[in-house]
């Protein structure tokens, strides 16, 4: 079991759920890492009440780290269709195909990283899904996407707070401070006031 | 009255100043001895003759050289204005409002001529006389929003408003008190005051969103905000905090009174007619201590307040580390006598320093 109970924050910290079968025409499932294992989950869920929920689904997994864990075990959930990526950049040509012809009734589960939910959050929201028909479920690493406010780079998977940015070298500390439209959170340099003076970093959540 | 037109910087060697006309008129924010948060909401409907009150939208003397420091700011980082695509009509009802006010206010000053559609916008302080189609952006150089707020003081924001909320959906922020417009466009009104402390829990930001949204047109609201600024910076944004957080450590006991700013902020609320979105003006007003304590009883309140301000507010601010400082140099003008009530000067009334 991989849920972790993130503490309580400010008001634009995203919070997350715990997925549920939802009646619906057509089911998007988008998931990484350990967040096959919330997919595993619903579709026990629904095993008991709607066998059709799998026959309708669309499963798209990016293994990441867990490699070939959990790929056999979603395929023999029999989805209508299934597919495993290497990356989050790799899969989204198909989501936007698969999101231009989405109708009425579309009901979306995300699941596994912060990352991936917010960038599969963002799309779903530029492609105008209703926020309503979207579940997303937290599953496996803490680590989060954060966008440097000075050069706006973005540093994926960043588990120490301060950490470098990717992109200009600035020690940051890490807010929870949350962009949806960026899927990111904001990092601020962390040694203006005093240039050299940066705190060990330290594992976020530890 | 005439304005005479400063030419100064807000940037390197920080030539603003404020004329005894521009100290006299500060917009002092506290109306008692403390201050605490509060949805502090007034009709906007004029006020004293002079005051920053008095105008729609307030044109002084630091007009023409904040609208350069405005340009350099956009050159260097043009995501300070971003216009979500939905947001395009409420810049034309911004670019109206304006046009219209400021035409109306400072006929001197500015000239609006319209024929149906076609109108043609005199700016005489900017050197500007433009004619264009209202409605059709290909007439103009730039987007509505940014064409008008190239040359309106003070950062805009502008709300849509749907779904019970206020969205942040377009905005013109280049002079701002450490947020980040490109962070935050396409939040909702509690998401991008979420790193703000206390007021969430005092119920502060309900209030003021029931407030806003029911703001009409023809019935604009403001209000006042305030922190503080070493260094007449108008360009106190995240983006650039790397470079100019360092001058915060640059304070001394010696360059206080002329180094460290109150920094306040004017902001007010209008319904816009075709979109009904809420355009929020921030207008930002800096005065040096050293000038500020010339008034006596602003001299024994800001002392007052910002002793007895709560270390979470003073820390949000980002003064928390020249607070004491800043107390050294304010005692010296509170001498403890009691202050009159409100916000005004009251310099015929209030005694003198008495040490």
């Amino acid at each position: 079991m991989s849920k972790f109970q993130f503490p309580q924050s400010i008001a634009s910290r995203p919070v997350y759920g715990t997925l549920a079968p939802r009646p619906g025409k057509a089911h998007l499932m988008m998931a990484d890492a350990e967040g096959a294992e919330a997919l595993l989950d619903l579709a026990a869920q629904a095993g008991a009440r709607d066998s059709g929920l799998m026959a309708k689904a669309h499963i798209l997994y990016l293994p990441r780290q867990t490699g070939e864990a959990f790929v056999d075990r979603l395929r023999a959930l029999n989805p209508a269709q299934f597919y495993v990526g290497p990356s989050f950049d790799a899969a989204l040509p198909r989501l936007r195909r698969v999101l231009s012809d989405a109708h009425m009734g579309l009901q979306v589960y995300l699941a596994g990283t912060e990352g991936l939910i917010g960038r599969a959050a963002a799309e779903l929201a530029a492609a105008g899904i209703p926020v309503g028909s979207v579940q997303t479920e937290h599953r496996g690493s803490v680590a989060r996407r954060m966008q440097c406010v000075h050069c706006k780079g973005i540093t994926e998977d960043v588990i120490t707070d301060p950490f470098v940015c990717a992109h200009c070298g600035l020690n940051l500390f890490v807010r929870d401070h949350y962009s949806r439209r960026l899927a990111a959170f904001q990092g601020v340099c962390i040694d203006a006031e005093d240039p050299g003076n940066v705190p060990e970093p330290v594992e976020l959540y530890r | 009255m005439t304005i005479q037109f400063n030419d100064e910087t807000f940037r390197d060697d920080y030539s603003f100043r404020n004329s005894p006309w521009a100290i006299k008129r500060f917009p002092f924010p506290f109306h008692e001895d403390s201050y605490m948060y509060s949805v502090n909401m007034e009709q906007h409907r004029g006020g004293p003759a002079g005051s920053v009150f008095e105008k729609r939208f307030d044109v002084d003397e630091h007009y023409i050289s904040e609208m350069r420091d405005r340009a350099i700011v956009l050159a260097e980082d043009p995501l300070r204005c971003q216009s979500l695509p939905h947001m395009t009509l409420a810049g034309w009802d911004l670019l109206e409002l304006i046009m219209v006010s400021k035409s109306e206010d400072y006929p001197d000053l500015f000239q609006l001529y319209r024929d149906g559609n076609r109108w043609r916008w005199v700016n005489k302080p900017l050197g500007i006389d433009d004619s264009f189609t209202f409605m059709d952006e290909t007439t103009l150089p730039h987007g509505p929003m940014e064409y008008i707020t190239r040359q309106t003081q003070g950062d805009f924001a502008v709300l849509d408003q749907r779904d019970d909320n206020l969205w942040m959906d377009a905005g013109m922020i280049t002079t701002q008190a450490d947020w980040s417009l490109d962070f935050d466009i396409g939040m909702n009104f509690f998401e991008w005051h979420a790193p703000v402390p206390l007021a969430h829990e005092m119920g502060i930001f309900k209030r003021a969103l029931k407030f806003l949204m029911n703001v009409q047109q023809g019935a604009p609201a403001r209000r006042l905000n305030w922190t503080m600024t070493v260094n007449p910076l108008l360009d106190t944004s995240p983006e650039n905090y790397h470079k100019w957080g360092i001058q915060k450590t640059e304070l001394t006991a010696e360059n206080i009174g002329a180094k460290q700013h109150l920094r306040v902020e004017l902001q007010t609320f209008y319904r816009l007619p075709r979109s009904n979105a809420l355009v929020f003006p921030i207008r930002c007003y800096l005065i040096a201590f050293q000038d500020l304590v010339t008034m006596p009883k602003w001299g024994r309140r800001l002392h007052r307040v910002i002793r007895d301000l709560p270390e979470e507010l003073a820390t949000y601010k980002g003064f928390i580390a020249n607070r004491p400082l800043m107390l050294e140099y304010l005692s010296r003008f509170d001498d403890g006598l009691p202050t009159s009530p409100g916000v005004w000067a009251d310099l015929e009334t209030e005694p003198p320093l008495q040490k």
